[in-house]
């Protein structure tokens, strides 16, 4: 299987493209419509700014790109700030469109909740709370934690859409999103050890499958 | 719930593990890779790299290091040690590390801190803080040059101006209790904590699994501790470590 993982300079990729290989597939890392073309899924990987990653997308035409892979069907999955850029609108540094994807709007933790004030970013492993699997995911992994570092997270998500969640002194942050053959993952697989490996590994074979 | 994370650090010498490591399951006990996977096979949650290399050669093959163990390891990883520029931060980032630390160089020249995480988010910045309690001072204050040289900074202030600079977390080691096996600096650590919104991870003193607990726990609520001899001599292993903190009602992994 050719994954294609989008390059439009923000962040790194290596590590993704390694635990792709891992499973078995064939990698490229390119902004490139014609060998993306070429691939069986995408992937948008993506640490930094949202506003940054929004312009850095449009500049490339990538953000069109997307945009017609999605109403082909074609099987997408973003990660981190990748993710959000499937989203309507991101309040990070400036309000800014997203690709749209998926309904809703990504904002910054606030520090605080109900009186109790907590860490940002959200860094480290946290358990993932089930809400519905999409028809790729089997319910077969034992280990529930994975690894998220973000401070800014998915709001308003609808609930057909909402795979699954971690709870974070009481705030729902959405950890895995599904729609048609689009895909969000707020954490990083490549980096949660166990459950990660398994979320991809389940991930390409709902690929395959289509 | 986010867990609490247990932390093994390897020292690197010119690609090689220091500190004679003692593990009858490891072919080469001096190979950082196969350290990196036999901590991650016990349940570490990430590893830190600190590369004591003083040559030039040294440094490159820490890179070589970093792109190995991004190409086999899961887990995120930390490589702290001889990053003084933004060039030094791209180097090992882009060979696969999930996050830089920086100390001495940081202290001189706190710029540094900024560059890199205006260019890879603060949550790539990890500010490495050496700090000893002072008498005539009557708080912890910092050193650079691995504890030899006293600067003006007092760890709470340092660690706040860090965080105004762009840190995502810093890696607190108390030099009063590094080596002691007594325990965590709990005092140290509350008062480091309490004073930045990021996360802390506390290091120095770990002898049982108890002091994970300690420091750890709700009173002083690191969000992370680190160790090194005492899961390199097997005194204790991550496993352990974790089993401990779960009885007690701490959420690990």
């Amino acid at each position: 299987m050719k994954i294609g993982v989008i390059d439009y300079g923000m962040g790194n990729l290596f590590s993704v493209e390694q635990a792709l290989k891992r499973l078995g597939c064939e990698v490229v890392v390119t902004a490139h419509e014609q060998v993306l073309d070429a691939t069986d899924a995408l992937l948008l990987p993506g640490v930094g700014a949202f506003p940054d990653a929004r312009k850095r997308l449009a500049e490339k035409k990538l953000d069109c790109y997307l945009q017609k892979a999605q109403s082909e069907n074609r099987p997408l999955l973003g990660i981190c700030l990748g993710m959000q850029l499937l989203f309507e609108q991101s309040d990070e540094v400036t309000p800014t469109k997203g690709l749209g994807f998926f309904k809703g709007r990504i904002k910054r933790f606030s520090g605080m909740n109900e009186g109790q004030s907590y860490r940002v970013p959200h860094m480290g492993w946290n358990e993932l709370i089930m809400m519905h699997r999409p028809t790729w995911l089997k319910n077969g992994a034992s280990a529930k934690h994975v690894y998220f570092v973000h401070s800014f997270y998915a709001t308003d998500v609808e609930d057909s859409e909402l795979v699954a969640y971690a709870d974070y002194y009481g705030i729902k942050v959405p950890g895995i999103v599904s729609n048609g053959s689009v895909t969000g993952m707020q954490f990083h697989p490549e980096k949660s050890g166990e459950l990660g490996v398994y979320l991809l590994e389940q991930w390409l074979k709902g690929v395959k499958a289509c | 719930m986010l867990t609490k994370r247990i932390i093994p650090c390897l020292d690197v010498k010119e690609g090689r593990v220091v500190k004679g490591i003692q593990f009858v399951a490891i072919r080469d006990a001096g190979d950082p890779v196969e350290l990196a996977k036999f901590y991650d096979e016990q349940g570490a949650d990430e590893l830190v790299f600190l590369d004591i290399s003083a040559s030039h050669e040294g440094r490159e093959t820490m890179v070589d290091v970093v792109r190995q163990t991004a190409s086999t390891l899961a887990i995120p990883f930390t490589v702290g040690g001889g990053i003084r520029t933004l060039d030094d931060m791209k180097r090992i980032l882009r060979a696969g590390a999930d996050k830089v630390s920086v100390n001495t160089s940081a202290l001189e020249r706190p710029a540094l801190i900024q560059e890199g995480s205006e260019f890879f988010g603060t949550q790539c910045i990890v500010v490495a803080i050496d700090a000893r309690y002072s008498e005539e001072d009557g708080t912890w204050m910092v050193y650079t040059h691995g504890g030899r040289n006293k600067t003006t900074w007092s760890a709470v202030d340092w660690a706040k101006e860090a965080v105004r600079l762009g840190a995502g977390e810093i890696l607190l080691t108390s030099m009063n209790q590094d080596g002691e096996k007594s325990g965590f600096d709990l005092a140290l650590t509350k008062a480091v904590r309490e004073a930045v919104t990021i996360p802390v991870i506390a290091s120095g003193g770990a002898g049982h699994a108890e002091h994970f607990y300690e420091v750890l726990a709700e009173e002083v609520d690191a969000d992370a501790a680190l160790a090194a001899s005492i899961f390199h001599y097997k005194e204790t292993s991550v496993a352990q470590v974790k089993e401990y903190l779960r009885e007690k009602g701490v959420a690990v992994r």
